[in-house]
């Protein structure tokens, strides 16, 4: 019972990241019409911000470490430990949070950039040629980030005072060995605001209002003077700095390489094609649903019976979904089925 | 895409035209390829074998729309197929060959009449989660019949029962896989390759010029009003599916034959993704396209990736040594291992500037060419022209 | 390329290759091996020069490996034709090399991108074989592109002296006779590590396994459970993890409270990074059970995984093939070299490709000849020392080298950026030692 409530967080923490993902990616196919397989690499561009921040407070003074003889070897010292002492450190322990503030306006611009430099010139291309670009786009950047990073994984640290592991089993009355990570609670916690901003954002404003009435039926919102076009330049940009949050957010989590989008793009499709196409909830739901079902199929015991299960059980499971639903959970008729 | 996949009046003249010299070019291969550096056999047998592979995924893709995005996982059945017939049976490669396409042949009217009932990007993740759960099972769960991690590979010990019973005791060494005795090693490898290629390219052309090839396309246009029309759609696009799984068996039982091993890397979607960009990068829906997109893909793969700094220091050697080696500093992040990012430079390039891929290209400058030489022909002396 | 039409086949020999035209057309020559002892795979003859084929991950997560394995077969070359300090040439014993390449030819070489995929590494080879008339294939950074190259390398007649291998299979089930290794296995990962976590840890131990679902993964889940069952240690749990899974939590959670007080984290590479960093985050390090430290071991450590776990790795044991810190003269040589010509000190994948290169040039050179029979005839049951790890034996029946391993601990407090891990201990090659047919494999023939 207390590992499952346990399983539980993991697969909603897992949710909360697959979810992010595929927020921004049916937000494009929803609006825009495009099917971005760069999608990955703005959560990896995310997580490379994070790193970046990370290593501009790390600008470090060289001085040379005389413990090594074989060869001249320097020691770092980071100047804003030179300046400021003890306050510099802390400044540097709280790089994480400092990075996800500082992927917002980055990746807004990262992603107003690629959709005016790009994306706006295959709307009217078929699926088949924006697959093509935006496969290369993603190689490219991800090949750009090699170049700089190189392709070992960075480290990146949580801040000390959320580094460790929350007493989860006393909060419940439960059993005191259950533990979870700090880090990863906050991680769940952002995913639910970010994604009640989008929804509210979408709903409450007329812009958003907007957008749906676009994603409905773009032609007759074009009639009606309203420049579509210029909307969904943001909506763009909403979905980069999305999939930046959650990329930059989940730093502590997986110590970032530039192949890290790759990993997520097949998973994100799923995740999306299984909520249904341009459906924002679906694919929200979807993204928990699959998460928590990854985590409960890991479990030993039900190792035990389907050996390997937890290796297929996503597939499986969209498999068996878009079997008896054939729009997925929530998806619209007629949206990408041709 | 529009040109060559629109109805084609073709005459069995012209095919027969385009037949040969597609033969010509394809059994010469190792002599245009010389100057490229792509003359060893191996890499002539991956052209002709991916190009199977693109040809087979082509004939479902471009004919009907239908994106499968798992059809790696027919390559590596079919390679486990055949690799499985060298160890039990008989290093014949016909039987071989002849078992891969049949085992895939049934994985795809399986895995086909399930991912078919749905359409665009449901039929899409369908074929992937398949392939997906292929691959995944085959690297770990399923190692006692694929070996997992370090592939299946040939043992001296393998039973092989019908060449035991023929020659006798195996020797020492592995036996290589061979067609009635001629050993399938280096170039009659790759000469073997190409006539698969070159049926396999022909029986793909008779597919675009039949009735069943015209049905596709009309299904691809408009499958509402075929349906209307009175057509069932459905067995039309499973056969159409079958068929393109069954290339990418005979390409993947290929594949065992000239090096007999099968991982399960060969399944993963990478490689399904590949097969796509190879198709989209030459042109969907083209004859010779794909062919081209998988030539290019494989070259990039094979010759980019293995040039080096001392190779560009050599290329770069005759210039001022300040500037050579700023030349050769820029230039290193393109090849090496760096050749990715060339290769996602092309993808980008051809898609911006040849929409409809390479043959877009090739058949727009054939036009050009065309009109060029029709006005120069009226303004010059249009006297020398031969009366038709 | 003048090696175009010498596309030697098992057992026999296609010569010419007159290219007609409309095909080629190729006469098979047969004729036997004994009266043609020059006549093997790109014997480079009269040439001025012999190229070497170096095959080493150049994309994907190993990346940065493969570049450091790149990094010391440059310098190799350089020191085999006398360019440089010379690194290991100085302390190498027994030495037949001469600084002026390999029997006086300058030596060259050419890369290629294994990928980390059994078949991209194939495709590699074979065109450094055919195309560039390699007389060697060396490098890679898994056991499954070592396995399957060092199968292909026995197919086409041309030594592979393995790089980064640590499965038991390369020199067990999968030994090749024209396959070498010079890096250890799991087995001696076990064998070293048993006896220091006894003594670090006592014998009243229960055990938790994580093992990557794959060959590698179980070789070294066997030999593991296999010693600290012996110890006294109790297994609680074995459980495998899919590759490339990245968020490992599923798999941790159940670690808490399953009264194990030792996690054993059989991952490589990224997997370890990921799911070290995150059984770090989970608290287990902080953890008491049974009134004991929990404590986590990793059986194969290297320095790429220890920078990319950061500060996780303090005091989490593990072993590896050589380390940089060493005191020993073949190792201060390596890395004065390795260290001036980039500015850090080798991993110990760059060191064991650079010994591997070494060892087969010495070995030609030693035999006066490029004939692989004879060449592979020397490595079997060479003796060797100065080249960083002491004493050591390439064992004739498995062609896996046996020195003494290392069992090191992530750094508490690390002095400088490259100092990660500290070595614990020297474990004797003794200690180490396993008979040659506990897993069972046939080298196959000399002759192919």
């Amino acid at each position: 019972m207390d590992s499952l409530l346990l399983q539980l967080l993991n697969g909603l923490d897992k949710g909360g990241a697959y979810a992010l993902i595929a927020l921004g990616l049916t937000l494009v196919f929803g609006t825009l019409g495009v099917v971005n397989f760069a999608h990955g690499a703005l959560f990896m561009l995310g997580a490379f911000v994070a790193v970046s921040v990370n290593a501009l407070l790390n600008t470090s003074k060289q001085i040379r470490d005389e413990s090594i003889t074989f060869f001249e070897a320097f020691i770092d010292q980071p100047y804003l430990e030179i300046w400021f002492g003890e306050t510099g450190t802390t400044i540097i322990e709280w790089s994480a949070p400092i990075a996800i503030v500082v992927a917002v306006p980055v990746m807004l611009l990262v992603g107003l950039a690629m959709e005016r430099g790009l994306i706006r010139f295959f709307y009217k291309r078929s699926h088949a040629e924006q697959i093509l670009v935006t496969f290369g786009l993603a190689i490219v950047l991800g090949e750009i980030i090699k170049v700089i990073f190189g392709a070992n994984p960075i480290p990146q640290s949580a801040p000390p005072v959320v580094a460790g592991a929350a007493p989860v089993g006393s909060w419940f009355g439960l059993s005191e060995t259950l533990v979870y990570p700090w880090w990863r609670l906050i991680y769940l916690f952002c995913a639910f605001v970010i994604i009640g901003a989008v929804f509210a954002f979408l709903r409450f404003t007329t812009y958003g209002m907007v957008v749906r009435a676009g994603m409905a039926d773009r032609e007759t919102v074009g009639l009606l003077g309203i420049d579509i076009e210029r909307r969904f330049t943001v909506v763009f940009g909403i979905a980069a700095v999305v999939a930046g949050l959650a990329g930059a957010m989940y730093t502590p989590i997986v110590p970032p390489d530039y192949h890290i989008g790759m990993n997520f793009l097949v998973l994100s499709f799923v995740v999306v094609v299984v909520g249904g196409m341009g459906s924002l909830p679906g694919a929200v739901a979807a993204g928990f649903l699959l998460g928590v079902i990854q985590s409960f199929a890991s479990i030993g015991a039900v190792k035990e019976i389907l050996p390997g299960i937890d290796q297929i059980i996503i597939y499986l499971i969209a498999v068996l979904i878009l079997l008896t639903r054939p729009r997925g959970l929530l998806g619209r008729k007629g949206v990408m089925e041709s | 895409m529009a040109s060559i996949t629109e109805f084609n009046p073709s005459t069995p003249k012209r095919d027969a035209m385009i037949m040969t010299i597609f033969a010509v070019a394809v059994l010469t291969a190792p002599i245009w390829l010389t100057p490229i550096g792509a003359n060893y056999p191996d890499l002539l047998q991956r052209f002709a074998i991916f190009g199977i592979f693109a040809i087979g995924f082509n004939i479902l893709f471009g004919l009907t729309g239908y994106l499968s995005f798992g059809h790696a996982a027919f390559l590596g059945i079919g390679s486990y197929a055949a690799v499985w017939m060298f160890k039990l049976l008989t290093m014949n490669v016909l039987v071989a060959l002849s078992f891969g396409i049949l085992v895939t042949a049934v994985f795809a009217l399986v895995i086909g009449f399930v991912c078919l009932r749905r359409s665009g990007i449901y039929f899409s993740i369908l074929t992937l989660a398949f392939a997906q759960m292929s691959y995944n099972m085959a690297y770990s769960v399923l190692t006692p019949i694929t070996n997992g991690e370090t592939a299946l590979i040939l043992e001296t010990a393998d039973p092989r029962i019908i060449d035991r019973a023929i020659l006798g005791d195996a020797k020492e060494a592995l036996p290589s896989p061979s067609l009635f005795g001629l050993e399938l090693t280096g170039y009659p490898a790759f000469y073997f390759c190409a006539v698969m290629l070159i049926l396999a390219f022909w029986v793909s052309l008779k597919i675009f010029r039949s009735p069943f090839g015209l049905k596709l396309l009309a299904m691809k246009s408009n499958q509402n009003r075929m349906l209307y029309t009175g057509y069932n759609t459905k067995p039309y696009l499973l056969v159409a599916f079958v068929i393109s799984g069954m290339y990418a068996g005979l390409a993947g039982s290929l594949m065992a034959v000239t090096d007999p091993l099968a991982g399960a890397e060969r399944m993963q979607w990478t490689a399904s993704g590949e097969v796509v960009l190879m198709t989209i990068l030459g042109g969907a829906g083209t004859l010779i396209g794909p062919l081209l997109g998988a030539g290019i893909i494989k070259y990039f793969e094979n010759i980019f990736s293995a040039v080096n700094r001392t190779q560009l220091g050599e290329v770069f050697g005759f210039l001022p040594e300040p500037v050579a080696d700023a030349l050769v500093s820029i230039s290193s992040l393109f090849v090496g291992e760096g050749w990715h990012l060339t290769l996602g430079i092309l993808f980008m390039l051809v898609v911006i500037f040849l929409p409809g891929g390479l043959m877009e290209g090739f058949s727009r400058l054939a036009q050009w060419w065309r009109r060029r030489r029709e006005t120069s022909a009226t303004v010059g002396d249009g006297a020398v022209q031969p009366s038709e | 390329m003048s090696s175009f039409n010498r596309s030697t086949t098992r057992r026999r020999v296609l010569k010419g290759g007159a290219v007609l035209a409309g095909g080629a057309v190729l006469a098979p020559t047969v004729f036997t091996r004994g009266a043609w002892a020059e006549a093997f795979r790109n014997n480079p003859g009269d040439a001025g020069s012999v190229t070497l084929g170096f095959n080493v991950p150049q994309t994907g997560p190993y990346a940065d490996e493969g570049a450091d394995e790149l990094r010391a077969y440059q310098l190799a070359v350089k020191h085999i034709n006398g360019e440089g300090d010379g690194g290991m040439l100085n302390t190498m014993q027994p030495l037949a090399l001469k600084g002026n390449g390999i029997l006086g030819k300058k030596v060259e070489y050419v890369t290629g991108d294994t990928q980390t995929k059994s078949d991209a590494a194939r495709a590699s080879a074979k065109r450094m074989i055919e195309r560039d008339g390699v007389v060697m294939v060396t490098g890679g950074s898994s056991s499954g592109v070592a396995v399957a190259v060092q199968s292909l390398c026995q197919d086409m007649g041309v030594i592979f002296m393995a790089g980064l291998t640590h499965a038991n299979d390369t020199t067990g089930k999968d030994r090749r006779r024209y396959g070498f290794r010079h890096f250890f296995n799991a087995h001696m990962s076990a064998a070293a590590l048993g006896p220091v976590l006894e003594a670090q840890m006592g014998k009243e131990r229960r055990s938790y396994m994580l093992t990557a679902d794959y060959n590698w993964g179980w070789s070294v889940e066997g030999s593991m459970t296999q010693v600290t069952e012996n110890m006294g240690w109790e297994t609680v749990s074995q459980v495998r993890t899919p590759l490339g899974a990245g968020d490992f939590s599923q798999y941790i959670t159940p670690v808490l409270d399953s009264g194990a007080d030792v996690l054993v984290l059989i991952h490589y590479g990224k997997d370890m990074v990921d799911s070290l960093t995150q059984a770090v985050q989970f608290g287990l390090r902080d953890k008491q059970v049974n009134g004991r430290n929990f404590e986590v071991v990793v059986p194969l450590y290297s320095r790429l995984m220890a920078q990319g776990a950061g500060k996780n790795v303090a005091g989490i044991y593990g072993s590896t093939n050589w380390h940089w810190s060493l005191q020993d003269a073949g190792t201060q040589a390596f890395v004065k070299s390795f260290g001036q010509e980039y500015g850090f000190p080798p991993s110990q994948a760059a060191h064991t490709c650079y010994v591997q290169a070494l060892l087969y040039a010495n070995a030609v050179e030693s035999v006066g000849t490029f004939y692989p029979v004879e060449v592979i005839k020397f490595l079997e049951g060479f003796e060797f020392d100065g080249m960083g790890n002491g004493p050591t034996l390439y064992r004739a029946e498995d062609h896996q080298c046996f020195k003494p391993v290392l069992v090191v601990k992530g750094n508490e407090n690390p002095s400088s950026q490259f100092d990660l891990l500290e070595v614990v201990q020297e474990v004797p090659t003794e200690q180490i030692t396993y008979p040659h047919d506990l897993y069972a494999g046939d080298l196959g023939p000399y002759d192919v």
